[in-house]
């Protein structure tokens, strides 16, 4: 994993065997589930999880979610983005090709 | 008491002991000694109800394990049960008896996750610990298959005196197998590992300098390996929360389908276990005497009663406040606070090079 530079805009993330998103709604909403761990996954986390389908870049992602929060900034979202997508990718959660 | 049935948390975790067969002896093993016959292990589509009632509980991931899961020829069915209830599946296994294409076939209904457990970074001290001669290439060979399907790989290494120096080559050997993450977990003394804890025991000195050496290789291979230990607890000054604490995060369904909140919880005596074969697991979850005996804090005595940790630690665990202190209700004796705190201590130096008593079944 190379986590040292910024992701880049053209990058497709995706979860990766043996990580899925799942909803289980005795435990309220979406999670995040991995090798022994689990991540209690935000609307917006789930929402940006959802597209991470290894097709869709980095950049197209943040177009689709323009549309589905609307009225959210393009940077903020970026932001988030890029926040949760490294967050994910150290701890070996998401691939970047 | 505290919680009464309705209002207990959701479980996120179910642990699935498909059998007590297993064709290794580790002396470490978790194993009760008293290990349930194959003739009462529960069948495919009773685990498969088990699994449904579990996920509409809130289970989130069961993990398939033994003895040695593998030992069971309807595993694949039993995984795709686990897929059909929208859980996280986990194989806990020791690789001897499962073979590349039994591997793949498990892949196929839907496996999430392997974990292998390797005794040593020394084939020959491995295949000694494991009591099985050729278990060590073995287990390499079924690493690589898990690694050339995609499925993600953790190895599990059990740590004590006979290979507590090879932290790092085990975490090395890790790598080299390609496993995501590794668990560096100390022995835990209950069931087979307390029989044989004086040849298991290593010294203070040596457990610290491993867990220095954990965290060093940790900060080192960040974002290539997940290391996640398991402490050694009778070296700490503070108990371990067991299990995330009593009836609150996780169940254990043995071979023959009594429920417990934890694998060692049958060595307590005078607890009420109800078995999947007569009660839903939503029951039993809520209502049943043993998940209820130790939920909440309102069981507690002195030292816990009036800790400021007792929601966090809930006053360590259950079962070796019975064992070391004879009574389940007293503090876990590692943590300092607890009058028993010096018999640990005198147990921990209690070291001697006898040969294992291996597991058998």
């Amino acid at each position: 994993m190379e986590q040292a530079g910024p992701i880049a805009a053209g990058a497709r993330p995706r979860l990766p065997r043996g990580v899925r998103l799942t909803h289980n709604e005795a435990q309220g909403g979406w999670l995040l589930l991995a090798p022994e761990r689990v991540f209690k996954a935000d609307a917006v986390t789930a929402e940006i999880l959802k597209r991470c389908t290894g097709e869709a870049t980095v950049e197209a992602i943040v177009d689709d979610l323009m549309k589905a929060f609307a009225g959210a900034p393009r940077e903020r979202i970026e932001s988030d983005v890029m926040k949760l997508l490294g967050g994910l990718a150290e701890k070996r959660l998401l691939e970047l090709d | 008491m505290s919680t009464n049935g309705a209002s207990a948390p959701a479980p996120l975790g179910l642990l699935a002991e498909l059998t007590h067969r297993c064709p290794l002896g580790c002396p470490y093993c978790s194993n009760p000694l008293a290990l349930d016959p194959r003739s009462d292990e529960l069948d495919a589509a009773t685990w498969a109800r088990v699994f449904r009632e579990a996920s509409a509980l809130g289970v989130l991931q069961v993990h398939l394990s033994g003895g040695e899961p593998a030992a069971r020829r309807d595993l694949p069915e039993i995984v795709k049960a686990a897929r059909d209830a929208n859980l996280y599946s986990n194989l806990i296994t020791s690789a001897v008896g499962l073979t590349a294409e039994g591997l793949s076939k498990l892949a196929d209904a839907g496996l999430d996750h392997v974990q292998i457990s390797i005794q040593d970074s020394e084939p020959a001290s491995a295949d000694h610990i494991a009591g099985y001669k050729g278990a060590s290439a073995r287990k390499h060979a079924l690493a690589a298959e898990v690694v050339r399907l995609g499925l993600p790989l953790t190895v599990n290494v059990v740590v004590h005196r006979a290979n507590i120096a090879r932290v790092e080559a085990m975490v090395e050997m890790a790598l080299a197998l390609g496993a995501t993450r590794v668990e560096i977990a100390h022995v835990q003394y209950y069931g087979w590992a307390l029989k044989n804890r004086a040849a298991l025991m290593p010294s203070r000195a040596q457990v610290e300098e491993a867990v220095g050496i954990v965290e060093r290789l940790r900060q080192a291979h960040r974002g290539r390996i997940v290391i996640d230990a398991v402490i050694p607890d009778y070296y700490a000054r503070f108990p371990k929360p067991c299990v995330g604490g009593w009836g609150r995060r996780s169940l254990n369904v043995t071979p023959a389908g009594r429920v417990l909140p934890c694998h060692a919880a049958e060595v307590i005596p005078g607890l009420e276990f109800w078995n999947v074969r007569a009660h839903t697991l939503a029951d039993i979850w809520r209502s049943s005497p043993a998940f209820e005996a130790f939920r909440g804090t309102d069981w507690m005595q002195e030292p816990c009663k009036s800790c400021a940790l007792k929601e966090k630690d809930f006053g360590g665990c259950r079962c070796q406040a019975f064992l070391l202190a004879g009574d389940a209700r007293a503090a876990d004796p590692v943590c300092h606070l607890s009058p028993h705190h010096a018999t640990v201590e005198r147990l921990a130096g209690e070291r001697a090079d006898a040969a294992y008593a291996y597991r058998h079944s």
